[in-house]
C-alpha cells in the first residue's frame, strides 16, 4: 500500500496528558495503574485511570456533549498541539478535505448509567437534560471530534471492540486512497464505566492487580481509559514530519468464539501475515511487535503462538497494558502512539509488572526496556466477536 | 471513482420479507403495506447458538442470510460491512438496567454480546469468515456511512463484501430518547467486477451538500424510510428495484451528500 504519514499524534492515558509524559513513564518503567477508586464501584481491581479526565467540563455550543467520553476526547485535542495542527492542515486542503475516524467500544455509555440511575420511580423516564445522540451513541464522539476541529470530510465510528482504534486506520486510507479526502484525523476514546468494569468482571477476566502481561502468574486484564489521535497525510504533501508512517495494515476475524480467542491464533495470523503484505515487507523486517498482550490467560498464550507462526522467536515482543491498562476501543491508537514513540526516540518497552515470563510462551518476550534502533513496529489490537486488526508502522523515509 | 456492481440484495422489514418477496413493492408495482415481522429464527445460527443471541443479532444475520442466498458455504465466506446506528437497545438496557443497582450481576453473555461488533461475530462463526469485518456507526447517515466503507474495500482490497444496514426500535425508556418506529434491515452483496448475477453498477462520488435527498413516492414507504435511520438506504434499494438508470442523493453528515449513480446491468 502506498504509505501514510502520521504528521502530528498525541494521547491521554493513565501514564499522563501527552507524548512527552508518557514516554518519561515509558522509560522509566512507572505504570498508570492505580487501585480502582472509580465512582463506587466495589470491584477489587486496578485501572487506568486518567486522573484529569473530569477536569475540563464542556460548555459553549457543544455543552450537550459534555460527559467523561467527550472530555477525554476534548483534552487530548488540546494536547500536543494536536488541535493547532489540524487547523493548520484544514487551511491547506479545507475543511471538507479532512476525514475522521474514531473507534470507541462504549462511546459514552456512562452518561446514559448516570441517567438510569436517576429514573423517574413512577414513569422510568430518563431526566431531562440527558443527550443520548450527543454522549452515548456510538458517534458521538467522532462528530464531537469534528465539530471541535471544524472538519467537514467523511467520517464513521468503527466499533469492534478492542480492535476499533487500530481499524481507523484501515478506514482512513481506504478514504484517502479513494481520494474521497485528502487528510484524516483518526482516533480512539474509550473511558470508565460500570458496564465495562462489571462486564469484565462478570466474564472473571479482571485481575485484582496490577495485569502481568505474559506472565506465568498472570491472572486478567487491568481496565484503563484512553484518547489518542493522529493526523495522517500522503507523504508528498504533509508539510511536517513526525518521521513516522503507517507502512501497512491487516484484518481479519476468528469465526471461532464471541469472547475466546481462536487457541492457535488463526484469526491474529492471518491479521499479521496481512498487514505485512500490505506493506510489502517480509517478518525479519519488524525490529519489535506491540502485542495485544492484555494479561489473561488465553489471550497472550493465543497471541504468542501467533507470533511464533508468523515471526519465529527472535523478533522483541511485548504488551503496554501493564503501563496503560487495557483501553478497549482505545488501545490500537494509544498504542499505535506508543509504537511511533518507540520509532522515534530508539526503545523497545518490556512487559511491565511481569516478574517471570510463562515457561510456556516461546516468543522473544521482553522483561526490561531496551535502547535500540526500532525502524518497524507492529502492532496488534484484538477484540470481542473475534474482530482482529494489525498495523506496521515504520521510520518515514 | 470506479464502479462497483450489486450482485444480490436482502431486504427485512415489516411487510418486505426478503428481496424477492418484496422487489415488485420496492419497484413500485404494488403499494408498501406494513405487516408483523416474522419470528427471528435465522437457520444459520444452530439452535443452541441462536438462544444465546438477541433479537438484534438474530436481525443482522437473518439479513445476511437473505442476502447471501444462493451461495454456497464457501462463497458465503466473505468480508463484511456491518452498519447501525443504535447497536443492540435490549442489551443496552438489560446492563444499563444491573449496573443501576448496587450490587450489579452482569450477565456474561449480555456482556460479550454487548459489543457493536456482537452480529458481524456471530456471521463470521455461522458461516465460518475469517475474511475481514468492520462495524460503523454514523448516526442518521449510516447507511450511507456504510456503504462507502463496503465500496472502499471493494476498490481497493479486491474482495466481494457483504454489506448490512440494520437498526432496530430500542426498549423504553431508550427509545423516547431516540425514536426510532420500525425495524428495518437492508444487504448488499458487491462485487469489483460485472458477472452474470450483477443486477447493477453503482458509482459513488460525494459531493457539497445542496441538492435534495431522494425520497419516495410511495407514502408507506417513505414513512418507514424516516422512521429508522437504516432505513435512509431505501431510496437506494427502491431506485435498484425500479431496474432504470437514476441518481440517488443521500445526505452525509451536514456537509456533503453521498450522490449514488445507479446502472441497470440487465
Amino acid at each position: 500500500m502506498s504509505p501514510l504519514i502520521l504528521t502530528h499524534f498525541t494521547s491521554v492515558n493513565a501514564l499522563g496528558i501527552g507524548v512527552a509524559a508518557i514516554l518519561d513513564a515509558l522509560r522509566d518503567g512507572r505504570s498508570g495503574l492505580t487501585p480502582c477508586t472509580f465512582e463506587n464501584v466495589a470491584l477489587k481491581t486496578w485501572c487506568g485511570t486518567v486522573r484529569e479526565a473530569d477536569s475540563h467540563p464542556i460548555g459553549g455550543s457543544l455543552a450537550d456533549y459534555d460527559g467523561r467520553n467527550n472530555r477525554l476526547a476534548a483534552q487530548a485535542m488540546a494536547t500536543d498541539g494536536f488541535d493547532e495542527q489540524v487547523a493548520r492542515a484544514r487551511s491547506r486542503y479545507g475543511a471538507a478535505r479532512i476525514g475522521v475516524f474514531i473507534g470507541t467500544s462504549t462511546s459514552g455509555i456512562l452518561e446514559t448509567e448516570h441517567a438510569y440511575q436517576a429514573r423517574d420511580p413512577v414513569t422510568g423516564r430518563l431526566p431531562t437534560g440527558f443527550h443520548l445522540r450527543e454522549t452515548h451513541n456510538l458517534f458521538a464522539t467522532t462528530d464531537f471530534v469534528r465539530r471541535s476541529l471544524g472538519l467537514a470530510g467523511p467520517a464513521a465510528t468503527v466499533s469492534t471492540a478492542c480492535s476499533s482504534s487500530a481499524k481507523v486506520f484501515a478506514s482512513a486510507w481506504r478514504m484517502i486512497e479513494l481520494g474521497l479526502c485528502d487528510a484524516a484525523v483518526v482516533g480512539g476514546v474509550d473511558s470508565l464505566c460500570r458496564n465495562t468494569l462489571y462486564g469484565f468482571a462478570s466474564l472473571e477476566l479482571v485481575a485484582p492487580e496490577p495485569c502481568r502481561p505474559c506472565a506465568a502468574d498472570r491472572n486478567g486484564i487491568s481496565i484503563g481509559e484512553a484518547a489518542g489521535f493522529a493526523l495522517l497525510e500522503r507523504p508528498a504533501q504533509a508539510d511536517a514530519h513526525s518521521g513516522v508512517a503507517l507502512l501497512g495494515f491487516g484484518e481479519s476475524s476468528d469465526a471461532y468464539h464471541m469472547s475466546s480467542p481462536h487457541p492457535e491464533g488463526d484469526g491474529a495470523v492471518l491479521a499479521m501475515q496481512r498487514a505485512l503484505a500490505s506493506a510489502s515487507l517480509a517478518p525479519d523486517a519488524i525490529d519489535y511487535i506491540n502485542m495485544h498482550g492484555t494479561a489473561s490467560l488465553v489471550n497472550d498464550a493465543m497471541e504468542d503462538r501467533a507470533i511464533t507462526r508468523v515471526f519465529g522467536t527472535d523478533t522483541p515482543a511485548s504488551s503496554t497494558k501493564g503501563w496503560t491498562g487495557h483501553t478497549l476501543g482505545a488501545a490500537g491508537i494509544t498504542e499505535a502512539v506508543i509504537s511511533a514513540l518507540c520509532i522515534q526516540h530508539g526503545f523497545m518497552p518490556g512487559n511491565l509488572n511481569t516478574r517471570t515470563l510463562d515457561p510456556s510462551l516461546t516468543g522473544n518476550l521482553l522483561l526490561a526496556n531496551r535502547e535500540q534502533r526500532v525502524q518497524r513496529v507492529l502492532s496488534n489490537s484484538f477484540g470481542f466477536g473475534g474482530s482482529n486488526a494489525s498495523l506496521v508502522l515504520g521510520a518515514a523515509t | 471513482m470506479n464502479p462497483v456492481y450489486v450482485d444480490k440484495i436482502g431486504i427485512l422489514a415489516p411487510g418486505l420479507t426478503g428481496w424477492e418477496q418484496a422487489r415488485a413493492t420496492l419497484a413500485g408495482h404494488r403499494t408498501y403495506q406494513s405487516a408483523p415481522l416474522p419470528p427471528l429464527k435465522p437457520a444459520a445460527l444452530a439452535p443452541d447458538v441462536r438462544r444465546r443471541t438477541s433479537d438484534h443479532i438474530r436481525f443482522a444475520v437473518e439479513v445476511a442470510t437473505d442476502t447471501s442466498r444462493g451461495l454456497s458455504d464457501v462463497t458465503r465466506r466473505l468480508a463484511t460491512v456491518f452498519a447501525s446506528c443504535d447497536a443492540d437497545g435490549q442489551i443496552t438496557h438489560d446492563i444499563l438496567t444491573e449496573v443501576a443497582k448496587d450490587t450489579p450481576q452482569v450477565s456474561p453473555t449480555r456482556f460479550h454480546n454487548s459489543v457493536n461488533n456482537a452480529a458481524a461475530g456471530y456471521w463470521c462463526m455461522a458461516v465460518g469468515s475469517q475474511q475481514p469485518s468492520t462495524s460503523v456507526a454514523a448516526w442518521d447517515d449510516v447507511a450511507a456511512a456504510g456503504l462507502l466503507e463496503a465500496v472502499a474495500q471493494v476498490l481497493l482490497e479486491h474482495t466481494r463484501v457483504l454489506l448490512v444496514i440494520h437498526d432496530l426500535p430500542m426498549p423504553e425508556p431508550l427509545n423516547s430518547a431516540r425514536p426510532v418506529h420500525a425495524a428495518f434491515g437492508a444487504g448488499m452483496l458487491l462485487s469489483r467486477a460485472r458477472s452474470a448475477e450483477s443486477i447493477c453498477a453503482l458509482a459513488l462520488e460525494l459531493a457539497p451538500s445542496g441538492e435534495s435527498e431522494s425520497t419516495l413516492t410511495d407514502s408507506g414507504l417513505e414513512t418507514l424510510r424516516r422512521d429508522n435511520p437504516a432505513a435512509r438506504s431505501l431510496a437506494l434499494i427502491c431506485a435498484i428495484a425500479r431496474n432504470q438508470a437514476t441518481t440517488v442523493v443521500m445526505p452525509f453528515l451536514g456537509h456533503q451528500v453521498l450522490r449514488i449513480g445507479v446502472q441497470p446491468c440487465a
